[in-house]
């Protein structure tokens, strides 16, 4: 396996095109991402919907990333790069405090995401909303899909944003308690779910104080069917005709993971 | 046309209670030309591990090889079978790896954890974006109908034979309101001590 990217089918998918074939839809996070500075940290927040096209792919998905124990990233644009570009970044951040054995920055953070973002000159398509608390105290960025980056006490991201930055623009206030910055994020989150056809289902929460990360989960589950049927149908079984079966046993040696023996440092 | 829809594809995994299901149709075609109907587009990695492959034929072949050959490396190395959820990292990377210039495919994995025997599940873009799922995953060029059975036909903690018949019943009707894939299905049920595989009569048309 050769790190980075490979290019090797670029030139047979670049000749389909040419001959007239659409060619992958790929999974997007029509996203309301959010976060604001707070008294004494950052409140993140996102809302679960990921889209393939006009359906929706996945109904509760994760869009607040790891970055480091300290710091968070909400992602919109591609799925596939988000996730991979927060992964990226996190475990280099994850070597580096091994290196100095420093707690990571934010800026440090925000600075691997814009080089990494530039170099790919916007074809990378991520969207972000960084959070953390370090040394320095509390930080928020944004970083662009072309690799800029704003400082702001509040941010939104992704097709909801402007619904989400509505309500921050209407409530905002320096100093915030905890619970009136969570309340104020969920409610920025819910002008995406609800007016924003990209962004919906739940909101997920995460509050970042210095030394503690609260990662809020489904904070508010706002999505549960509407409907039952009234006469749910059960197949039983010989519904479906079989025209041929086959049953593979599986012995009851199967190898498993032991328990680990400790590498020997003597 | 999109080239996802050259060949045409169908595949459906559900989770039930310590056990999982995946089923694919069997049409192999070259657009409305049928070419084959014994084309089975799911794929086994291990005893308790499958893998769907919905896309361009020719490189969800290529890509099955490559993921067999990195698997029987994986085992020699460490003596055991790999845990469907690294392994869907594994398949992850290496659809990301081809980023600007993607194999035509999206997989669906189902297999369950060893040594809890939970199902895991889980389908991705060809980019290779993770979508974990706890209920159901479908691929393919019939995605609105099979989505549309499964939303309303599954349930949680279903046994074998009861997730069996959903499952089948949810990749046939979803595959007749599709005209590039159909023509019978195969079902694999993974249980903990037993692959029950069964090729099932669906329409000719």
């Amino acid at each position: 396996m050769t790190a980075g990217f490979q290019f090797d089918l670029c030139n047979r998918n670049r000749l389909l095109e040419s001959k007239g074939v659409q060619g992958a839809s790929v999974t997007k996070t029509g996203t309301t991402i959010a976060g604001l500075v707070f008294k004494d940290g950052v409140v993140l927040g996102a809302d679960t919907r990921s889209t393939s096209g006009s359906t929706v792919a996945d109904k509760n998905c994760e869009k607040i990333h790891f970055i480091a124990p300290n710091i968070y990233c909400c992602g919109a644009g591609t799925a596939a790069d988000t996730e991979n570009v927060t992964g990226m970044i996190s475990s280099s951040l994850d070597l580096h405090r091994y290196a100095t054995g420093r707690e990571s920055r934010v800026v440090t953070a925000m600075t691997m995401l814009k080089s990494h973002l530039f170099r790919y000159q916007g074809y990378v398509s991520a969207a972000l909303v960084l959070g953390g608390v370090d040394f320095r105290g509390p930080h928020l960025f944004t970083v662009y899909p072309h690799g800029s980056t704003d400082a702001l006490p509040f941010c939104t991201m992704g097709s909801g944003s402007l619904n989400a930055m509505a309500v921050f623009e209407a409530g905002y206030k320096d100093d915030l308690t905890r619970e009136e910055a969570v309340e104020l994020v969920a409610n920025a989150i819910k002008a995406g779910i609800y007016n924003d056809l990209g962004s919906g289902s739940n909101v997920d929460i995460c509050v970042i104080t210095k030394g503690k990360v609260d990662y809020l989960r489904n904070h508010e589950y706002l999505q549960n069917k509407t409907y039952q049927r009234r006469h749910p149908v059960t197949y039983g079984k010989g519904t479906t005709k079989v025209t041929k079966e086959k049953i593979i046993p599986l012995s009851e040696l199967t190898i498993q993971d032991g328990d680990a023996t400790a590498m020997d440092t003597s | 046309m999109s080239i996802f829809e050259y060949n045409g594809a169908a595949v459906v995994a559900m989770a039930g209670k310590n056990c999982v299901a995946i089923g694919s149709d069997l049409r192999l075609g070259v657009q409305f030309q049928t070419l084959a109907c014994d084309y089975k587009k799911v794929y086994p990695i291990h005893d308790h591990l499958y893998l769907g492959l919905a896309g361009l034929g020719t490189d969800t072949q290529t890509l099955f090889q490559k993921f067999k050959f990195h698997h029987n490396i994986y085992r020699l190395k460490e003596e055991r079978d790999i845990k469907p959820s690294t392994f869907a990292q594994f398949v992850s990377s290496t659809l990301y790896s081809k980023r600007f210039g993607p194999w035509f495919v999206s997989p669906v994995i189902a297999g369950l954890e060893p040594g809890t025997w939970t199902p895991y599940l889980c389908g991705m873009d060809s980019l290779g974006a993770i979508e974990t799922a706890p209920d159901f995953m479908v691929a393919g060029t019939a995605p609105d109908s099979l989505y549309g059975m499964c939303e309303s036909m599954h349930k949680p903690d279903l046994e074998p034979e009861e997730l069996f018949e959903v499952l089948s019943q949810c990749l046939l009707a979803g595959t007749d309101r599709d005209a590039i894939s159909g023509w019978g299905a195969i079902v694999h049920v993974i249980t903990k001590d037993q692959v029950i595989t069964r090729t099932l009569k669906g329409r000719m048309d």
